[in-house]
């Protein structure tokens, strides 16, 4: 417990600079890179064609926004197809092992800055593909995310403004500014702590006993400080971030953990210094660790008093299936919680293995949108929406006009917020259902896994509940986690369900384009309005925004909304799930 | 339209910087300054590569200790890396299938290797699947049952290795991060030197 402690004060110790350093470089601040890096940010805008401060309405923001993801997306759906023909694929894989399905779902997924893998990395792509095709929107999806972020605050912080910014610029600036410094160094410290940077395929090595082990190997740093760093969660191995070339030691689970929080946590700090009042961005922050702190002692306490059913068989009961040595149980919850928090989906332990409600606390962080810290710019535009639905409800129970930073709440703002809340849910129930009834014939080619493209064989599964793993509640779980974590862009998984068929694949993407697009058009178009409102000065009937009472309500909705929404679905899995464990059923 | 062509552009920029230029710099300089590291840190015994010392692999001599079950593969395949995925009232989990070991038949198969008593409760980490099926570490207590093993197989003192395991042992980072853990790897080559 003390470690969650602990970590936490790390993070409240960055918000405020890391804030800062935000701000400089989207308000256009001079920052000591501009020596180095300014000429290319100069030469990527004269290749792009726009100028500098040029300033975008949100229509032409978002137009700009989807033109880049799906020109993007294109180019990786490509590159995977055709792996086999490019270079750097030393195990020499080709399209068998990413047919159409596949390669539609991996590169929606890593443009959503998902990072959903219905594959298992070692066995089907290159290093070309996981560092090109796959790499290059762990960099991307985060720098737009981060673009929509901060879109979103100049819209509520500006005044009577017709643009919020440009969206070329603001990927460019956070590309180079942000994400490049960081990785740069932080990628050798990855390396210096054990995780590989090879471009040698797999070494096959006899071990102390005389047995043949080929192990995996690839330029695994420079994409793992990005993974994180920009909160994708994509693994360049099977086991993520439980691999020990991924995740080497506690001191790298602790940096790596520090990673993923970062960015989200300083967002709020510059969010506040946008608006020129830092205690609006702490007022958010409060909330966001209310809720990070609860779940993160809630889940380590499950997982240590852990699995009654061991202690039948004279084992201790602290559940360690699913979980490395070198983490222990609280490193695993800990990473847990602050990988749902945010929208990583990095795992450094296995999900499905939780107790009920030691896993239930990772889904309810997916399912609740992903805006304790969250993800990069993600994070901070989801709590922003559940900001305006907070003061409109309290504008509701007092009779005023809500207002939000001095700008009036009106019927288009609330709209949209609940146009992206209701997407969410609607995308998550009805997809969770779908595949829990769905009923297709046995062997049907479109639920039936290619297992002798991956040195396995063919298996179909008919019905959409012969993918799970786990009978009863608990493969319920498995379905909802699933599509939870598809529709809020997190990636992680309760990963024992077998996801690479075509049906599967083509839901997952669709969930995953539903729960990246319609959370960031309504975010834009709130963007958009807002900037064009006057701000009113505060007066003795504005409810403040900067004070505890109004963290306690932005905890308060995400905490109602959520339940609301999901109680029902989270009855019939873990709930149940827990009263048959402690039942000793 | 007008988008188009930015979008082009935008998306050459990524795959240059970050999916060339980054990646390949990165590589030449961690191959130059930490080529132990950047390798994958592979360790050797008697002039021959024997594994890497961040990945576990399979002991079953009694002569040695013996890292956790996994479920890589058909255990420690470090090419497919993967846990089990099964819940926590899951029966295959607790007593198994056809082919497969639970909880149950772990346990009974540890307390006859390291002959305990039916009262010793065992480190659950003995009879649980790591999340990589890679776990290259076993707590100190599993290593510690299983010391007498060794001691009878080696025909050396219970002491001798006991010094050898306080010394492998890999404390909490700054006494508070992750768990105490022992190196199996590194620990059995400690047998083998002496």
């Amino acid at each position: 417990m003390l470690q969650i402690v602990l970590y936490f004060l790390i993070i409240l110790a960055i918000t405020k600079p890391v804030g800062g350093y935000l701000f400089r470089v989207f308000d256009g601040k001079p920052l000591l890179l501009d020596r180095p890096l300014g000429w290319l940010e100069r030469l990527t805008y004269r290749a792009l064609g726009i100028r500098k401060d040029e300033v975008q309405t949100w229509r032409q923001y978002a137009g700009s926004l989807l033109m880049f993801s799906l020109i993007s997306m294109v180019v990786t759906y490509v590159l995977l197809r055709f792996q086999g023909s490019l270079p750097l694929n030393p195990q020499g894989f080709g399209s068998a092992q990413m047919p159409a399905h596949l390669a539609f779902n991996t590169a929606v997924s890593f443009m959503t800055n998902t990072n959903w893998q219905s594959y298992s990395p070692e066995l089907s792509v290159s290093y070309f593909s996981n560092m090109v095709a796959l790499s290059i929107h762990n960099w991307a999806s985060a720098a737009v995310g981060l673009a929509v972020a901060v879109a979103l605050v100049r819209g509520l912080s500006q005044k009577s403004a017709n643009g919020i910014g440009n969206f070329w610029r603001d990927v460019v600036r956070g590309t180079l500014y942000i994400f490049l410094p960081i990785c740069f160094i932080g990628a050798f410290i990855y390396v210096a702590m054990g995780v590989p940077q090879t471009f040698a395929g797999p070494k096959l090595i006899t071990t102390l006993e005389g047995i043949k082990q080929t192990i995996a190997l690839g330029p695994v740093a420079s994409q793992e400080i990005i993974k994180q760093l920009g909160t994708n969660g994509g693994g360049f191995f099977n086991a993520n971030s439980a691999h020990p070339f991924e995740n080497p030691s506690a001191l790298a689970d602790l940096f790596t953990k520090v990673l993923i929080f970062l960015i989200p946590a300083g967002l709020t700090n510059m969010f506040g210094r946008m608006f020129g009042n830092q205690r609006q961005g702490w007022a958010v922050f409060a909330a966001m660790s209310v809720l990070f702190l609860s779940g993160a002692f809630i889940s380590t306490a499950a997982e240590q008093s852990g699995n009654p059913a061991f202690a039948k068989y004279g084992v201790q009961t602290a559940n360690m299936e699913g979980k490395e040595t070198r983490f222990g149980i609280a490193g695993s919850t800990l990473f847990a919680s602050v990988t749902t928090g945010a929208s990583c989906g990095a795992v450094n332990s296995m999900h499905d293995s939780y107790t009920p409600i030691g896993g239930l606390v990772p889904l309810f962080n997916i399912l609740s949108g992903e805006v304790i810290f969250g993800g990069v710019g993600a994070g901070l535009y989801g709590m922003l929406i559940i900001a305006i639905l907070a003061v409109f409800i309290a504008g509701l129970m007092v009779g005023r006009t809500p207002e939000y930073l001095g700008k009036k709440i009106g019927r288009f703002e609330v709209q949209m917020a609940m146009v992206s809340v209701l997407a969410m849910a609607a995308s998550i129930l009805f997809m969770t259902a779908y595949a829990s009834l769905g009923k297709l014939p046995p062997n049907d080619p479109l639920n039936t896994y290619k297992g002798s493209s991956y040195g396995a064989t063919d298996t179909g599964y008919g019905p959409l509940s012969g993918n799970l793993n786990n009978p009863g509640a608990h493969g319920f779980s498995e379905t909802l986690y699933t599509f939870a974590s598809a529709t809020g862009n997190n990636g992680s998984a309760f990963a024992g369900i077998t996801a690479n068929t075509p049906i599967y694949n083509t839901l997952i993407g669709l969930a995953m384009i539903i729960g990246r697009f319609f959370v960031i058009l309504p975010v834009l178009a709130i963007a958009g309005n807002m900037a064009k409102k006057k701000i009113a000065p505060a007066s003795k009937g504005t409810f403040p925004t900067d004070s505890g009472t109004f963290t306690l309500l932005l905890v308060g909705v995400v905490v109602i909304v959520g339940a609301l929404t999901f109680f029902p679905a989270l009855a019939l899995g873990p709930i149940v799930e827990h009263l048959q464990m402690i039942g000793g059923k | 339209m007008k988008n188009i062509r930015p979008a082009l552009v935008l998306t050459l920029f990524f795959v240059l910087l970050t999916g060339f230029v980054f990646p390949a710099a990165v590589t030449a300089i961690a191959q130059s300054s930490m080529s132990y590291r950047a390798n994958g840190s592979f360790v050797v015994q008697s002039g021959k590569v024997v594994g890497s010392e961040l990945i576990g692999q399979t002991f079953s001599g009694s002569n040695y200790f013996h890292s956790r079950p996994s479920a890589a593969g058909n255990g420690y395949d470090a090419n497919n890396s993967s846990g089990t995925n099964l819940g926590p009232t899951n029966p295959k989990l607790l007593v198994g299938v056809e082919g497969f070991e639970g909880i149950q038949q772990l346990a009974a198969k540890y307390r006859l290797e390291n002959q305990l008593s039916q009262s010793q409760v065992i480190p659950v980490d003995a009879v649980t699947r790591s999340a990589s099926g890679l776990d290259p570490d076993i707590s100190v207590e599993n290593a510690r049952l299983q010391i007498p093993r060794i001691a009878r197989a080696r025909k050396i003192s219970e002491d001798s290795i006991q010094a050898m395991l306080a010394q492998t042992i890999q404390p909490r980072f700054a006494g508070i991060f992750g768990d105490p853990s022992v190196n199996v790897l590194r620990l059995n080559m400690l047998l083998d030197k002496r």
